[in-house]
C-alpha cells in the first residue's frame, strides 16, 4: 500500500500499480493552533489550499510553498517540498517539528528532531514509504497582509543571471527565474527574475485567495505545442517584460500559484501528456555544466515553455532522501515525444551525475534505477525504514538492482 | 440555534453539519461511538472556531445510556435548541438476507436505537416549548428494493415516526426534520460499484439541511433532484416495480 493525497506529483512516487492506496482525504482536521507562534497541528490530509483559508487571516504564511496549493500536508513532507525562498527557508521539512507514523503494524511513532530521530529522518522526503503521517506540527511564518513585493529584472543571458542571483538571494525572500531555453547564441539562458518579499504593513490587502475560474476542458491536439508555438510563447513572454525593471505589489496567489488559477493546465499537452525533468547541481565556479545543458536543451529543439532556474541555498533538511541541496536547481517540462524526449532525458542524467547532482523524485517518471541509486547514495540506509506492507511504482522501478 | 446536539458526530454529514453551525457561533454536544474519532472532530471545531465542544463517546445501542446522556447534554450548555441525528450504517444486503440476526443488528442501529434517541428528545423538547429535531433519513426509506431493502425498512420505520412526531408536535412549537440524502460522495456511500461521480460533496448537504431547519421544513430531499427521481420512482405501480432490479 501507499498514502495518496492528491497524486500531484507528475510521475509515479504517488502510484501504485497493482497494489492499495490509503487515500488521506478524511484526514482533513485542525487539531490545534498556537496563534503567539504559530504553530499548526493537523492531519496529513489538509490542503496547503485549506491551510491558507485558515491561517491568512489569522496573519501566518506557510514557512515553504512550491507552485501549487492543491497538495497535502502529508505530500509536502513525503516530498520534502521546496519553494522559492529555499535559499533562506530550505525545505518544508526544516519547519516540521513533530509527526505521528503510523506503520502497517498498527504502531503509532511520534518522531520529532528529538524521538525516533532516524524514522524522522527517513520520513521527510520518504516518499510516501515509511508508514502513513497521519498529522504533523509545523512552524508558520509571520507576515502582515496578503500581498507580495515583486521586482521582476530581464536578464539577457547566464552571465547576467548569476550577477542579478549574487546581489539578490541575500534581501529577497523569494527569488526564482524563468528561462527561454530554446534561446542559443549570445541570448543563451535569457529570462525574467523575479524577487519577492512578503509586503509590509497592515494597511495593504489582507484577502483570501479566490477558487480556479478558469479550466482547460479538454486535452488538446498533440500538434498544438510544438517547437514553433513554444517559441513564441516564449519570445511573447520574454518580451512581456517591456522594461527591463518593474517593481508592483501583487497578491500571493499570482505569485505563488499561477497555474493554480487554471484548473486542468495539463491537458494543453494533449493526450500524451508531458515529463517534468528537474535537478540541482552544486555550485562551482564556472557555468559550463548549466551552459553546456541549456545548449543541449536549444539543440534538441525541445522546448519548455516553463523552465524554471533557483538558486538553492546552504540550509540542509533533516530529510534522508531530501532533494534539494546547495547549487543550482533547473524544473523544465517535455511534450512527450516518446523515444526523442527520453534520450535527451539520459543525456541531460549524465552531465547533472558527472558533476554530482541530482534529479528531483517527486517529478520524475523515468530515471533508471542506476540514477537514483547513484543520486541518493543513501537509500540503501534508508531502506530499513521502509515499512514491509508499503510500496509504489516508483520504489519499484528505482529499488532493483543494478 | 446556539446549543445543538449531533448524534452520530463522526460521520461525514454530521460533521459538515457541525462545522456550520460552529461557523455561526453554536455551542455543540457531540455523540459517536468512537472517543478518538470524535476527539479529532472536536479538536477541529475547537481550533477554527473556538468552538465550546462538549463530547460523550458511548454505544447508542446500549440504550441505558440515552437518557442520563441527555441531562449531561443539557447540563453541557444549557437548554438544547436543536437535535440532529446522523448516526446509522449502510449494512450488508446479502448478509442480512441470509441471516436474520444481521438484519435485527442492523434494525437495532440505525432504527432502534434513533427511535429511543427521539423518544427522549420529543419529550424534553415538548416540556421546553420550543426546539427543532431533524432526523437524517434516506431516500432509500422510501420504496422497498431488493438491492437494500433491510436499510429501507429501518428508514421507512424512522420516516414514519418522525411524521407522527412532527404532527404529535406541532402545536407544542417543536419542528421535526426529515432529512432524505441521495448518495452522497462520503465513507457511508462508497463502495467501488455505488460511487456516483455526480455525488455532492457532504457539505453541500449540510448547507441543504441548516437552511432546512432554519425555514422549518418538513422533509428536505438533497440534492432537491431527488425529489423528483423518487417522485417517478414512487409512480411506478408495484407489478411493473417489482420486475425491475433496482
Amino acid at each position: 500500500m501507499l498514502p495518496f493525497g492528491l497524486g500531484r506529483s507528475y510521475g509515479d512516487s504517488c502510484l501504485n500499480d497493482g497494489g492499495d492506496l490509503l487515500v488521506t482525504e478524511e484526514l482533513k482536521h485542525l487539531l490545534a493552533f498556537d496563534a503567539e507562534r504559530g504553530m499548526m497541528r493537523c492531519e496529513a490530509g489538509v490542503t496547503l489550499d485549506e491551510l491558507l483559508r485558515f491561517i491568512v487571516p489569522r496573519g501566518w504564511f506557510l514557512p515553504v510553498t512550491p507552485g501549487t496549493k492543491f497538495i497535502t500536508v502529508g505530500g509536502a513532507i513525503a516530498n520534502d517540498i521546496h519553494g522559492k525562498n529555499h535559499h533562506r527557508a530550505g525545505t518544508f521539512g526544516c519547519h516540521v517539528t513533530k509527526f505521528e507514523l503510523l506503520r502497517s503494524t498498527g504502531e503509532r511513532l511520534i518522531c520529532s528532531p528529538t524521538e525516533n530521530t532516524a524514522q524522522f529522518a527517513a520520513t521527510i522526503g520518504g516518499l510516501g514509504l515509511t508508514g502513513l503521517i497521519t498529522w504533523a506540527e509545523f512552524q508558520l511564518l509571520r507576515i502582515e497582509n496578503s500581498m507580495i513585493d515583486v521586482e521582476e529584472l530581464q536578464f539577457a543571458n547566464l552571465d547576467e543571471f548569476f550577477a542579478i542571483s549574487a546581489e539578490s538571494d541575500a534581501d529577497f525572500a523569494y527569488t526564482v527565474s524563468w528561462v527561454d531555453c530554446l534561446a542559443e547564441g549570445p541570448s543563451l539562458g535569457r529570462g525574467i527574475f523575479m524577487r519577492g518579499n512578503h509586503a509590509r504593513g497592515d494597511s495593504l490587502s489582507h484577502r483570501l485567495h479566490r477558487p480556479p475560474r478558469l479550466g482547460v476542458p479538454v486535452e488538446f491536439p498533440d500538434f498544438a505545442l510544438n517547437q514553433y508555438s513554444i517559441q513564441a510563447f516564449n519570445t511573447l513572454y520574454y518580451a512581456k517584460a517591456l522594461e527591463a525593471f518593474s517593481r508592483k505589489i501583487v497578491h500571493y496567489d499570482p505569485f505563488f500559484y499561477p497555474l493554480d488559477a487554471v484548473n486542468h493546465w495539463n491537458r494543453i499537452y494533449g493526450r500524451r501528456g508531458f515529463f517534468q525533468y528537474q535537478f540541482v547541481i552544486p555550485f562551482s565556479g564556472d557555468r559550463k555544466v548549466i551552459r553546456e545543458i541549456f545548449q543541449r536543451i536549444a539543440a534538441s529543439g525541445q522546448g519548455s515553455f516553463l523552465a524554471v532556474l533557483k538558486t538553492f541555498g546552504e540550509r540542509r533538511s533533516p530529510g534522508m532522501l531530501s532533494f534539494p541541496a546547495p547549487g543550482l536547481t533547473l524544473a523544465l517540462d517535455f511534450a512527450n515525444q516518446g523515444w526523442e524526449t527520453l534520450s535527451l532525458f539520459n543525456e541531460l542524467d549524465q552531465v547533472v551525475l558527472a558533476t554530482g547532482g541530482r534529479i528531483y523524485p517527486a517529478k520524475d517518471a523515468r530515471m533508471p534505477a542506476r540514477v537514483f541509486q547513484e543520486c541518493y547514495p543513501r537509500w540503501e540506509e534508508f531502506r530499513q525504514y521502509i515499512d514491509p506492507a508499503f510500496s509504489s511504482s516508483f520504489w519499484r522501478r528505482v529499488n532493483s538492482p543494478v | 440555534m446556539q446549543n445543538v446536539l449531533i448524534i452520530g458526530a463522526t460521520s461525514a454529514i454530521a460533521q459538515a453539519v457541525a462545522r456550520q453551525f460552529a461557523e455561526r457561533g453554536a455551542n455543540l454536544v457531540l455523540w459517536a461511538r468512537s472517543a478518538e474519532k470524535m476527539g479529532i472532530v472536536a479538536s477541529d471545531l475547537r481550533t477554527r472556531y473556538q468552538a465550546k465542544v462538549v463530547i460523550e463517546a458511548f454505544d447508542f445501542v446500549d440504550f441505558s445510556h440515552h437518557a442520563p446522556a441527555l441531562d449531561r447534554a443539557i447540563a453541557a450548555h444549557g437548554e438544547l435548541h436543536a437535535a440532529i441525528l446522523c448516526h446509522g450504517s449502510l449494512g450488508d444486503q446479502a448478509a442480512s438476507q441470509a441471516d436474520f440476526s444481521v438484519t435485527d443488528q442492523e434494525l437495532l442501529t440505525n432504527c432502534r436505537s434513533a427511535l429511543s434517541f427521539l423518544t427522549l428528545l420529543a419529550n424534553r423538547f415538548e416540556q421546553q416549548g420550543h426546539g427543532t429535531i431533524a432526523v437524517i433519513s434516506s431516500v432509500a426509506g422510501d420504496r422497498g428494493r431488493q438491492s437494500n431493502y433491510v436499510y429501507g425498512t429501518a428508514k421507512a420505520a424512522l420516516n414514519t415516526f418522525a411524521q407522527g412526531l412532527r404532527n404529535r408536535l406541532y402545536s407544542k412549537g417543536v419542528h421535526v426534520l426529515t432529512v432524505k440524502p441521495g448518495f452522497v460522495d462520503t465513507p457511508h456511500d462508497r463502495s467501488p460499484a455505488k460511487r456516483a461521480r455526480s455525488s455532492p460533496p457532504p457539505d453541500r448537504v449540510a448547507r441543504d439541511i441548516i437552511r432546512a431547519i432554519d425555514r422549518e421544513q418538513c422533509v428536505l430531499y438533497t440534492p432537491w433532484f431527488w425529489r423528483w427521481i423518487m417522485l417517478i420512482i414512487n409512480l411506478i405501480p408495484e407489478p411493473i416495480f417489482r420486475k425491475l432490479k433496482l
